[in-house]
């Protein structure tokens, strides 16, 4: 664990984590890494391969597509898990916004954190389903 | 030790100061000195080598270095099997480990490591000023200024090697009377006893180790599983020299694993009482121990830089940084040594730079050093000119040679600028961070990486027109990446960045 003694209560009051019991985000908490960022710095990075599931914690920062921005994340959004999944490269550059705080999963220990923590699962897979739904919406 | 034992660098102003006498804040003095900037070194310490005048506790390192390995002791390709001599540029003064070890062990002992550290300061005419500590810091104008025992010190740039080596303990109640790392009694004097060990990190495991032949139970306990650095293939998990406690463990034999958080520490007449629950069921256990101690990690003792506008992240209150290790939040407060590990760089794969240990930062001093003297001090530094048919041969063999790149994985790189006017430059080693993502002139960037499973392998990052894409290149089971496959991979991601440059800089 190197996450700060803070973080479990942050986390205690993210949507994501609604289901959670503190001795179970005690737990939970273990798996993760903090990363803080500084203003303009990357934190996913367009085409580039290895990156992980992020939480942030404090703080803000820009989906950045091919140079624009899209769409802005805020504390308690979560980004990578697409790139996690799939097992490929993030198709965006998610770019902090003044300083970032976030904590960070490695990509390839999501599935077996997302299939320990069902709930979690479930509330991850509501968030994806809103932002399809999101997204259709906008086509239309 | 003449040169050591003066008093150099009385209290005023300086340039730039170094906080420290570790191997970060020696290197980093070396290269500052090699380059002709000008600046002060303090320590509270009485001699070099840092932390290492005293730990391991066990007194025996975990970086090893390889005696034999076809290479020269005295050459760059050596470093990637020798962990932990510093870095020198006179032939004489590099390589020193192996020839301060007695040939019985490829770590070497604490003394050993603190002698090498001696032996580079006294033979590179390093001059600090020991039994100086640094207690306060505030802002002048431009300036830091450093309160210390023996007076006030201003600059505008400090940089502060002063370690992670200060004992942490999380706020679980009672662990107050628990024992930190660096106050253990000697090891004989756990005879017999059952010892309770809080963290499943190198520092517990070093320790039950350390006492598997005296203890009578250990129990070593937090709530997630242990990781093995043979398993992720990264310096991430317990290192193979202390996995002896895992096999006890495995055949019996006395040694206790515990997945569970610890809910309490209290004691119970001359015993601990030590109440665990369980990471998977929650089941609350309670175990009676005459000794716990607390392996729960470290600090840096950054003293009030917080007050000044130093972030910090992490349990480890590591200070957030740039990735040429300057404070984030408050410019001309720059950091050495082990504290660097705080610029975290790509972390692909989620797999740390080496940046906390000294293999790692060494090379990190070196490219600190030349970019004080490049924006801080209006040197310089020269870099040589390429052909275009020089470039790949070069990029390849330090992909399968360069100690930075084998050290510093995903973490620096080796770069070659196509500048407009000058044409292809060998630019050096740089943080692979500032390659990606800060811009510039069209560019090569090589590097090693890792993903925790595969044998590491070259990853090209080529810059065009600001915009930065990555090509990765497949693993070699002899780690030579100077064959047909790399060539022909390495010419067709530079095709467009090496023809225009042919015309204008081939004879």
């Amino acid at each position: 664990m190197d996450v700060r003694d803070d973080v479990v209560d942050i986390l205690a009051g993210f949507l994501l984590f609604a289901d959670l019991s503190t001795p179970e985000l005690d737990r939970l908490v273990e798996l993760f890494d903090e990363a803080w960022f500084a203003d303009g710095e990357r934190i996913l990075r367009q085409g580039f391969s290895g990156s992980g599931f992020y939480v942030i914690l404090d703080g803000s920062a820009v989906i950045r597509i091919d140079g624009v921005d899209r769409s802005t994340l805020r504390a308690g959004d979560y980004f990578g898990e697409i790139s996690c999944l799939l097992g490929v490269p993030p198709t965006a550059d998610i770019v902090a916004v003044g300083p970032l705080r976030c904590v960070v999963l490695p990509g390839d220990q999501l599935e077996d954190f997302l299939v320990a923590h069902p709930k979690l699962m479930f509330r991850l897979l509501q968030g994806e389903a809103r932002k399809v739904r999101s997204t259709s919406k906008w086509q239309s | 030790m003449a040169e050591l034992t003066k008093e150099p660098f009385p209290p005023g102003r300086y340039p730039v100061i170094v906080v420290g006498s570790g191997p970060g804040a020696l290197q980093l003095t070396y290269s500052l000195t090699r380059l002709g900037i000008d600046h002060a070194v303090i320590s509270e310490e009485t001699a070099p080598g840092g932390m290492f005048r005293r730990w391991p506790l066990f007194q025996r390192m975990l970086s090893w270095t390889k005696p034999y390995s076809g290479f020269d002791h005295a050459s760059r390709a050596y470093e990637r099997f020798d962990w932990n001599s510093l870095l020198a540029d006179e032939e004489g003064n590099r390589g020193l480990m192996p020839g301060l070890m007695d040939g019985t062990s490829y770590f070497p002992s604490r003394p050993e490591m603190e002698r090498g550290l001696v032996t580079f300061a006294e033979r590179t005419g390093l001059r600090i000023r020991f039994g100086c500590r640094w207690e306060t810091t505030r802002r002048d104008g431009e300036d830091f200024v450093l309160g210390t025992t023996d007076g006030e010190y201003w600059a505008p740039v400090v940089v502060f090697a002063v370690g992670v080596a200060q004992p942490w303990k999380p706020a679980i109640p009672g662990l107050e009377h628990a024992t930190a790392y660096g106050e253990l009694r000697a090891a004989e004097t756990y005879a017999d006893k059952r010892v309770f060990i809080i963290g499943k990190q190198n520092s517990g495991f070093e320790i039950a180790s350390a006492l598997l032949q005296w203890a009578r139970q250990i129990v070593i306990a937090s709530p997630s599983p242990t990781k093995l650095s043979v398993n992720t293939r990264s310096l991430v998990g317990v290192r193979a020299r202390y996995v002896q406690p895992v096999e006890d463990a495995a055949l019996a034999g006395g040694v206790v694993i515990l997945d569970a958080s610890i809910e309490s520490v209290g004691r119970s007449g001359g015993a601990f009482k030590v109440r665990t629950k369980n990471a998977r069921d929650g089941a609350v256990m309670e175990f009676e121990a005459d000794d716990v101690i607390a392996a729960t990690g470290f600090t840096s003792p950054l003293r009030d830089l917080p007050d000044l506008g130093v972030a910090t992240f992490g349990q480890s209150r590591l200070p957030a940084q740039t990735p040429f290790w300057e404070s984030a939040t408050r410019p001309g407060a720059y950091f050495a040594g082990t504290i660097m590990q705080g610029s975290l760089g790509l972390r692909k794969h989620g797999i740390p730079s080496n940046s906390g240990a000294v293999q790692g930062y060494r090379y990190n001093a070196r490219v600190l050093a030349r970019h004080l003297a490049e924006s801080r001090s209006g040197i310089q530094v020269p870099r040589a000119k390429l052909q275009a048919a020089e470039v790949v041969p070069l990029l390849l063999s330090e992909a399968s040679r360069g100690p930075e790149l084998w050290h510093q994985r995903s973490y620096l790189a080796r770069v070659v600028i196509l500048d407009p006017d000058a044409g292809l430059i060998d630019d050096g080693i740089v943080p692979l961070a500032h390659f990606t993502d800060f811009g510039g002139p069209d560019a090569a960037a090589i590097t090693l990486e890792s993903n925790g499973r595969d044998d590491p392998y070259p990853a090209l990052y080529v810059r065009r027109y600001g915009k930065v894409n990555e090509h990765l290149m497949p693993p070699h089971p002899l780690l030579d990446f100077e064959g047909p496959i790399y060539r022909e991979q390495t010419e067709s991601a530079l095709r467009d960045l090496l023809s225009p440059s042919l015309s204008t800089t081939s004879p």
